[in-house]
């Protein structure tokens, strides 16, 4: 709801804690969508995988406050991240998914795992610290990968979640096949995830659109989540709830991979515009967002030209600082490096072929350096 | 036994076991592909098999068990799952079993790092495609500085990743990562795989990363040594996998504390493959076949008590460009 200063409670008495969760919009009453917070995954990326106990048991406790019914945590690449590749964890994933489920008193605690990276034991072990949500991601076109993590999740008692990552680079058709194998392997909302902030606009509905005419029959859900890359997270979040989404992500100042993804406090704020209910109290979580978590962020996620990159060349967004890395070491540009990326069409989870192209792009350049110095 | 060669069976006729038949009929002189099972009767390998004029039957383990002449040896190229409940058959018959799937039933080996294994064996396991183009070069890092971390990426193109492969992605990183430690010689492993389904397909990419020692990140003569060891090694796997190659220099990062105070080198691969089923895009089947034909012809060679009887690559030479032409990627 809106915070008028007639609906500011007059505090005249003690009140339990009963009625203080009655009260809260978190306490039920009929929502059109759920907003999933993935501050403390996606987030993860922008914070280089530095995330503190403290940080993530301030943000859990805002955003549960402010109602938000799932949150997400983990390493930016999913449970077992933690490597050489894709930057070691400051503190292990399961202390903090631990911690998280502590400091939660209504909001589930969710996780993600890619298949190729984590194995059911990882999930098992999430679950085992409290975790009930399972979001299970493949790249979108090789959904297979994830039926046997589907069915444990499901028979370890999780609610699950598929994610069919950079899909942009797959027709809404095939989107709404690999949809249907995650279905059919026992996910009960399928994403449609713009890993790269590529999808502008009807790219973006014309997907979801497909995925809900495939899934709907099974009574599955279908979400979105969206990158700021070219600006367009929001918008296509909304665009997405008109073609049937009903699960939306988002992260708080839209701590994300790339250019970050659609702010959960902005979310908030165009769909009570709208008029429809998300159950999260835009007071609260405008709260999160400014006070809780703004303070902690080393630099704001931002359209730069490396993440404008990302979204024109549909890159997949974690590749940013890992980018920026490689372009200190080597002294290339990292647009130039994000640029081949896409062109040679990495998929998420290859950051390793950034050394690769860093090193081509160096070679390139010092060939250009000689033949301009006259060299032949 | 006068015999001269030892009859083989390959069970699974996917992308493995096809470029596994391709292998043994141009380059093994003392194993004779018989047989090639599967469970579906339409499958691309069995009817390639039934041209190369090998018995071939949809019915399975059952099928081959139920043969008067059993084989000698068998390459099981399905998935971990089945060749866990298969292998206890093939053991009870007397068959040898050479294991291309991630089952880890019998010991791991990889042919440039422990060839010196026990040859009575009767169940032998070749790892995963990621472990046989990985495990060498952590081999050749811990054989010069003591690795405590090694961290292996796989990228193999999304039309060489069979059915068989895509069930079992956790047995692929669980084996990976234990056969980095066990006989790469780290510490502790951890293995990553990648599927990439651009068009045209990407070469077969692996990254291998090992914490090494503060004094090993900067330039000098332990560092000297460590690169001297991985070009032997590369040169070693060469031998039977010609594609097989440093993509570019490997890259040596100082010590830092993220990394726990160790230092890190990085190996890029590629592996380009020999078309002996599918297009050189797919050498993660030619790192896996080709090491489990040679591990093949070894046990078989000590049985029949003859010399091995392996073609190198380069012998090879031409033979190998006139491959079969691959028709339609077998997905």
């Amino acid at each position: 709801m809106t915070i008028r200063p007639q609906d500011v409670p007059v505090v005249d008495r003690e009140v339990t804690e009963t009625e203080v969760l009655e009260h809260a919009s978190s306490a039920g009453g009929p929502t059109d969508l759920r907003i999933t917070d993935s501050t403390l995954r996606d987030g993860s990326h922008a914070m280089s995988h530095q995330f503190t106990e403290a940080q993530v048991r301030g943000v859990v406790s805002a955003l549960d406050r402010a109602g938000v019914q799932v949150i997400e945590v983990s390493h930016g690449d999913g449970l077992g991240g933690s490597s050489f590749n894709y930057g070691f964890s400051l503190v292990d994933e399961f202390d903090l998914i631990a911690a998280a489920v502590d400091e939660a008193t209504q909001a589930k605690i969710a996780i993600l795992m890619l298949p190729g990276l984590a194995t059911v034991k990882h999930l098992k072990r999430a679950h085992a610290v409290g975790a009930s949500v399972a979001r299970i991601a493949t790249h979108c076109t090789e959904a297979d990968v994830s039926i046997q993590h589907f069915g444990e999740a499901r028979s370890l008692g999780m609610e699950t979640v598929g994610f069919l990552m950079l899909a942009h680079r797959a027709a809404p058709e095939v989107l709404a096949e690999n949809a249907r194998i995650m279905v059919d392997a026992g996910a009960q909302c399928v994403y449609v995830v713009d890993s790269a902030g590529a999808l502008v606009l009807s790219d973006a509905q014309e997907r979801i659109h497909a995925v809900v005419e495939e899934i709907d029959r099974d009574g599955a859900q279908v979400g979105f989540h969206g990158h700021q890359n070219l600006s367009m997270g929001v918008a296509n979040s909304v665009l997405a709830y008109q073609a049937g989404a009903k699960q939306i992500d988002g992260a708080l100042c839209a701590l994300g991979a790339g250019a970050g993804n659609s702010p959960t406090e902005v979310l908030a704020a165009t769909f009570e515009r709208m008029g429809i209910r998300t159950g999260v109290d835009l007071g609260e979580v405008l709260s999160a967002a400014e006070e809780v978590v703004r303070p902690f962020i080393p630099r704001l996620p931002w359209m730069d030209r490396s993440s404008i990159t990302q979204g024109y060349a549909g890159v997949y967004s974690s590749f940013l600082l890992h980018a920026e890395r490689a372009a200190e070491r080597y002294a290339v540009p990292a647009h130039a490096i994000l640029q081949r990326v896409g062109e040679h069409g990495y998929v998420g989870g290859q950051e390793d072929m950034i050394i690769d192209i860093a090193l081509q792009l160096a070679e390139e350049q010092s060939l250009g350096d000689l033949a301009a110095a006259g060299v032949r | 036994m006068t015999r001269t060669k030892a009859s083989a069976a390959i069970v699974g006729p996917g992308n493995i076991g096809t470029d596994l038949m391709f292998k043994l009929i141009r380059r093994s002189e003392i194993i004779e592909p018989r047989y090639m099972v599967g469970v579906d009767a339409t499958s691309d390998g069995l009817t390639r098999a039934r041209r190369l004029g090998l018995e071939t039957s949809a019915g399975g383990v059952d099928w081959l068990l139920s043969q008067d002449e059993l084989p000698d040896i068998v390459f099981e190229a399905t998935s971990a799952k089945a060749h866990v409940a298969n292998a206890a058959r093939y053991a009870e018959a007397g068959i040898l079993a050479v294991d291309l799937t991630p089952a880890a039933v019998g010991p791991y080996l990889c042919p440039p790092v422990n060839l010196s294994f026990n040859l009575d064996a009767m169940n032998v396991n070749m790892i995963t495609c990621g472990g046989q183009a990985t495990v060498p070069m952590v081999n050749a890092v811990a054989s010069v500085v003591p690795v405590p971390y090694a961290e292996i990426v796989a990228s193999v193109s999304s039309r060489s990743a069979g059915p068989g492969t895509r069930a079992n992605i956790d047995e692929f990183t669980e084996t990976t990562a234990a056969a980095v430690e066990e006989i790469g010689g780290a510490e502790r492993g951890k293995a990553i795989i990648i599927l990439n389904p651009v068009e045209p397909p990407l070469m077969m990419r692996n990254s291998v990363f090992c914490a090494i020692p503060e004094e090993a990140g900067e330039p000098g003569a332990l560092q000297d040594r460590i690169l001297e060891s991985i070009h032997a090694m590369v040169r070693n796997v060469q031998e039977y996998v010609a594609g097989y190659r440093l993509r570019s220099d490997p890259q040596f990062d100082p010590a830092r504390t993220a990394w726990s105070g160790q230092a890190r080198v990085f190996v890029p691969i590629e592996v380009r493959g020999g078309g002996d089923y599918l297009p050189d895009y797919a050498g993660n089947l030619d790192i896996i076949t080709a090491a489990a034909a040679r591990v093949g012809d070894l046990l078989v060679a000590h049985r029949l008590g003859t010399a091995t009887s392996w073609k190198s690559t380069a012998e090879l030479g031409e033979q190998a460009s006139d491959a079969v032409a691959p028709e339609k990627a077998g997905v």
